[in-house]
Formats: C-alpha cells, structure tokens, sequence
C-alpha cells in the first residue's frame, strides 16, 4: 500500500515516541520502583474481623522510620480512622474492606488504590512533610460515600 | 442498483425513530447532569428526597449508554441503507425495529429501577453493590437489542455483496461494519458479567459474587465502547465532513487500514482501567497498557488524513501558501463547525487519555475528577459534538425537511455554549483532580478539611460550565425536534465524498473480516486468559451483595 511521505514521517515519530514510552514505563517500575499500588494476597471479606491481621488493625512499628499501617476500609469509614507517623517514615498500607468495593486515596501523595473485598491491596509512600492528611474513599459505595475519611498526622 | 435520492420512507421513520430517542435521552441525562452538577459544588441541595448517586445513575445510563447507542445505530442503519442498494431489505429493516424495540423496553425498565431508586449502582454496575434484577436485565435488553440492530446492519452489507457480486464495499460501509463488530465484541464481556453473575445473584440463585471477575469483564467491554463512540464520529470525520467542505477522501485504503488497526487495538486493553487494583499481575497491567498505547498508530493515521482532506478541500478552492486553505473552511457551517471544534478539543482529551492509562501517572489521577474532566472532553465533546453536527443535516435528510439558515446560526450558538460550558467544567475537573478531589462523590468539605479549600474556586467553575451545558444540551434538543416535524420540507442530501482519483487501489485483504477478527481474537486469549484464570484460580470465597442507598 502506498503512503505519503509526510505521512510515513508522521507515523515514524509516532512509533518512536511509543517505543520510547514504554522502555521509560518499564524502567520507571523495575529500576526506580515506582509501581502502582497492588497485591495478591486473599481473605473472606465475611470474615475480616476473625482473620489476621486484619482482626487488630492499627499502626505498626517496623523499624526506625518504617510503619505497616493495617486499615479496614468499610461503608463508611476507616478503622482505624486517624493515624499518626513521625516526619520522614516509610509507611505500608495494608487495606482490606469488609464490604463493597472502596478507593484508599491520600490527596496530594502518591496513595491511591482501590480496595477491592476479599483482597488485600498494598502501596508504600514515605511522608516528607509535617502535617495532616487527609484519607478519603474515591469509589463510589453507597449513599454515605462522601461521609467516609481519616486522617494520617505526620509529626515533627 | 440505482441510486435513489432520498431515503426510502420506512427506513427514515426507523432512523428517526432511534435518533428520537437518542435526544429524549440526551434531554433527561442533561438535567441529571444540571442538578448533579450543582449538588456537587454546594450551589442547591437536591429537591423532594432525590438522591445525589441515583441522579448520578441516571446521567450515566441516559448519556453514556443511552444517547450514544440510539445515535450511532440510527446514523449506521442510514449511511448503510444509502451507500449499501439506497434501502434497506425487508429483513434488515424488520431486524432494526425489534432491536429498537427490546432496547426500549430494556432502557424503560432500567430507567424505572432507577427512578424508583432500586438501581442506585452506577452505570458501571460495581458488584458487590445490589440492584434489583429489573435494573439488570433492562441493561441486558438494551444490550441484546443493540446486537439485533446490529444484525441489520451485517445483513445488508451480505444483501448488497451477493448482489453485487463487488470484492470491495463503500467506504461508509466499511466503517460501519469495523464500528459495529467492535460493539458486538465488546458487549460479550458485560453480557457474560450481567447474564452468568449479577442477574442470578440479584435474583438471589446464587449468594456469593466474585468481584475481580465481575470488574475484569466489564472492563474488558469498558474501554472498547470508548471506540463504538469514537469511530461512529471518524466514520463522520472520513467520509462526510470531506464533502461538506468540498474536499475528497484523502486515501481510501489508509482509512480502511486505519479501522481495521481500531478493530485489533480497541478490544484487549481494558486492564488499564484496573492498574491501582490488587488481584491482577502487574505484568499483565503493562501488556496492556503496551497494548492501548499501540492505538496511536490509527490515530495519528486518522489525524493526518482529517488535515489531508482539509488542505484538499481548501487547494480546491483555489488556497495559496502552505496555510491559505485553512481560510477557505466553511466555518459558518455547523454541520463542520460542530465537529471541527470537536476534533480541535479531541487534542488535549487524547494527551489526558495518555496520561491515564500511563502505568504510573495513573496512580495520581486514578478516581479523581480528572478522569471525569478526561471523558468530558472526548466522549461529551469530541464525540458527541460530532454526533450533533451529523444530526443537522442526517435528521432533515430523514424527515424530508432542510436545514434552514436561522437554525444553522442557532446551531453555532449551540457549538459554542457546548464547548464554553466543556471548557469550564471539563477544565476545573482536570484541574481539580490534580489536587485531589475525588470522583463520584456528593457534596462534603469532608469535616471541613483544608485541603478541601483548595478545591472551592474549581467548584465554582464546575457550576458555572454546567450551566452552559444544560442550556446547549437544550437548544440543541429543541433544534433536533424541530428539525425532525417542523422545518420547512425539502430535500437533504446525505453527505458522502469521493476519494481523491490519484489514489492507489484498495487491498481486498482489508476487508477480509475472519483475518481481522481471528487475529483479534489471539490478541484477547493472550491480553486476558491468564487474568481471567487468575482472577477465577486465585478467588476469595465471593461477596455476598449490600444495598448501601
């Protein structure tokens, strides 16, 4: 089939401009780590409160620095609902939801997964700056959606 | 077969009749989306107990699926019944009144079960929220309906090759048939979701439903329909808006080429709507990204024949200089002026939809409002302007009336309050979500939160852009009916350009449909078997279903 050259031209920058993409998607993933957020682990959205961790969720000391938050998202609200980290941690959020499909969004940060029952959807994000955050349900679950928050303080 | 020069009656009252629908449907979405609008940003508190979701639900259904799937028939069955014999068969034109009619019945009782709030679950249906069966099967008629009509369209393009006997059809007919086995493809996926899992949950014949799976399929539909709207508006941009400025086809094989790279590259990529959701193989979520990114190859093919046959059109008319042409365009025609502004807005839609369906930019935009500003700009303004540019002329064309001047000035009136209400709403909800603000949400300060301070100006341009929306959505409602029984009679042509004479001939093997659609089918074994065996293999024990409204 014949082309215009401008045409092939055209298509040419395209092609290149899509390999290039991609090669800076993967490396963004395997060399400097940026992932969104996922998770493989299962667990019977019926029985979250009898299943660990989930059974005691809360905020967890790793090591200096490094937090594991264990948070059950339901309609409509977070347990536990305010968490609090010192300036510069590390925290893994493990969420999970008891009921329907929620959103885990903190604005402003690079926390944003959903959280789907009867999985565990895992994402890390280390706390630069002091303050207070807000966590926020960005799926749609039901008539109190808008109502369903925490807070997470990053302290001095 | 001779060509007649307009429409066989009964075909045209069974287009009208499917575009009727289409702008009752745009009228009541439009309201939806008016109140909606307003409850969000804090302007009104929403009258008489309706709830924000359930409007919310409303606007979905009439606009996204409504609108668009009665439009986009009623265009296809025409363009086909005038370029494939100038009518319809008697077969086909029966097919296409029982797929309107199971549409209807099936809109009808999903839009009831809304009304009656028993169908507050979004039109994306998120299991394992419940709905009532009605609202499922509505949705699964109004699916089955649209395969019916579809059967129409498939049927006379056979009719019209045996008789024929011709390896190569009209280029409309092409595309009609690319833009419609993409819909049956993709409806597979939310077929099999709404008939083998919501419905005998809903019904209470099974308790438990498994989440992932039910997500996967409809996302494996999801994205597709985005190319049910938008090639319906290529298919526009090739082959009639070429004619109305007075230009021709720029090549006709690169335009098949084009479609049939949209028929392999539309349907295995709907992962990309689930990147921050566990349960799915992170190297499954980058195939598929790969694979939604390989769609600008057709698109950049589509971009460069659109210019093509605009600088055709314009040299045609005596243009000088290398942009000289662009001042011959007819841009006091709203059968070009309407879909122009759509391509122009399609510009920064395509770099959001990039953005999006971006591995990693994803996790900051994923679920704020600017995705909703991101199908604002391409859905409600690339596609659906388009549509109403179409609806100009298509509709006088059908009802044997013309475009008057008046209504064509008050048409460019329409272009422009749709485009400055879209700037404004679309343009705060890009924005806005870059902070944060999620999508889906009703009205709240969530306690009053600071963060939410910042979001207060965009919410105020959100309003006022929904206002302009609803006026435009208004005039141009009142232009359709007005144009379908009250202008004056006439006749309209239906708009078809030719292809330029220099160009070279069409390989057949463009239109060797088992070729495409087999490779289509390797394409989704590969994008999705692992997936779906993962998301089956690897299962919780289900969810039981909540009615939380």
């Amino acid at each position: 089939m014949e082309m215009h050259r401008y045409e092939k031209l055209w298509l040419m920058i395209g092609v290149g401009t899509l390999v290039a993409f991609f090669l800076l998607l993967v490396y963004s993933q395997y060399a400097m780590g940026f992932m969104p957020a996922d998770g493989h682990a299962t667990i019977d959205s019926t029985k979250v409160d009898q299943t660990p961790p989930f059974n005691q969720p809360g905020v967890f000391k790793k090591s200096d620095k490094e937090y594991e938050v264990v948070l059950v998202a339901l309609a409509f609200g977070f347990t536990p609902n305010v968490i609090e980290v010192p300036v510069g941690s590390t925290v893994h959020f493990k969420v999970t939801s008891k009921d329907v499909v929620h959103g885990f969004e903190i604005p402003m940060t690079r926390v944003n997964a959903m959280v789907l029952p009867g999985h565990v959807t895992e994402t890390s994000y280390t706390f630069k700056k002091p303050g207070e955050y807000l966590i926020l349900c960005n799926e749609y679950c039901g008539v109190g959606h808008h109502m369903m928050m925490g807070k997470l303080r990053v302290t001095e | 077969m001779e060509r007649v020069a307009g429409p066989d009656r009964q075909d045209a009252r069974l287009c009208l009749a499917y575009i009727a629908v289409a702008f009752v449907a745009l009228f009541l979405g439009a309201l939806a989306g008016l109140l909606q609008v307003l409850q969000r940003t804090g302007v009104i508190e929403l009258p008489a107990g309706i709830g924000y979701y359930q409007l919310l639900t409303a606007h979905g259904v009439l606009l996204a699926l409504g609108l668009t799937t009665y439009f986009i028939i009623g265009f296809l069955l025409a363009g086909v019944a005038k370029t494939l014999g100038g009518r319809l068969t008697a077969t086909a034109r029966r097919l296409g009144w029982v797929g309107f009619w199971v549409m209807t019945v099936g809109t009808v009782l999903a839009t009831y079960a809304i009304l009656m709030n028993k169908g507050t679950v979004l039109y994306t249906f998120y299991a394992p929220l419940k709905a009532s069966p009605s609202f499922y099967i509505g949705m699964a008629l109004l699916v089955v309906g649209s395969w019916i009509s579809g059967g129409a369209i498939f049927l006379q393009y056979r009719h019209w090759k045996r008789a024929t006997g011709k390896k190569l059809s009209p280029l409309f007919a092409y595309m009609a048939v690319v833009t419609y086995l993409i819909w049956i493809i993709a409806t597979l996926g939310v077929a099999a979701e709404v008939v083998l899992q919501l419905i005998p949950w809903s019904a209470g014949w099974v308790d438990r439903i498994n989440v992932l799976l039910s997500r996967t399929l409809f996302w494996y539909f999801g994205h597709p329909l985005v190319y049910f709207w938008l090639l319906a508006a290529y298919a526009a941009w090739y082959v009639v808006i070429p004619k109305i400025i007075g230009g021709k086809v720029f090549s006709d094989a690169l335009a098949r080429l084009a479609f049939a790279l949209f028929i392999l590259l539309s349907v295995p990529v709907g992962i990309h709507h689930q990147l921050t959701e566990p349960g799915l193989d992170s190297r499954w979520k980058l195939v598929h990204v790969f694979l939604t990114m390989m769609v600008v190859v057709p698109s950049l093919m589509t971009a460069f024949s659109i210019a093509g046959s605009f600088e055709i059109a314009g040299r045609l008319k005596g243009a000088k200089g290398l942009f000289g042409w662009i001042k011959m365009l007819p841009w006091r025609d709203v059968r070009f002026f309407a879909p122009f502004v759509g391509m122009v807005m399609f510009v920064p839609g395509g770099a959001g939809g990039i953005i999006n369906a971006s591995y990693q930019l994803n996790t900051i935009v994923h679920n704020t409002l600017f995705i909703v500003g991101h199908f604002h700009l391409t859905l409600a303004t690339t596609a659906v302007l388009t549509y109403f540019g179409v609806a100009y002329w298509l509709i006088p064309y059908l009802s044997g009336r013309t475009l008057t001047p008046t209504v064509n000035r008050l048409g460019i009136v329409q272009t422009v309050l749709w485009s400055v209400g879209m700037l404004l709403m679309s343009g705060a909800m890009h924005l806005v979500g870059l902070l944060g603000e999620p999508r889906r949400t009703a009205f709240t300060t969530y306690g009053d939160h600071p963060i939410v301070q910042s979001w207060e100006p965009y919410r105020a341009m959100m309003a006022m852009g929904g206002v302009f929306l609803f006026l435009g959505a208004v005039l141009m409602v009142v232009l359709a009916f007005y144009l379908m029984f009250a202008a004056p009679k006439g006749q309209t042509e239906f708009p078809l350009a030719d292809t330029v004479e220099d160009a070279h001939d069409t390989p057949v093997v463009l239109e060797r449909w088992s070729l495409w659609v087999g490779v289509l089918a390797v394409l989704i074994l590969i994008a999705y078997s692992k997936p779906i065996l993962d998301a089956i293999r690897h299962a919780p024990p289900g969810s039981p279903g909540f009615v939380l409204w």
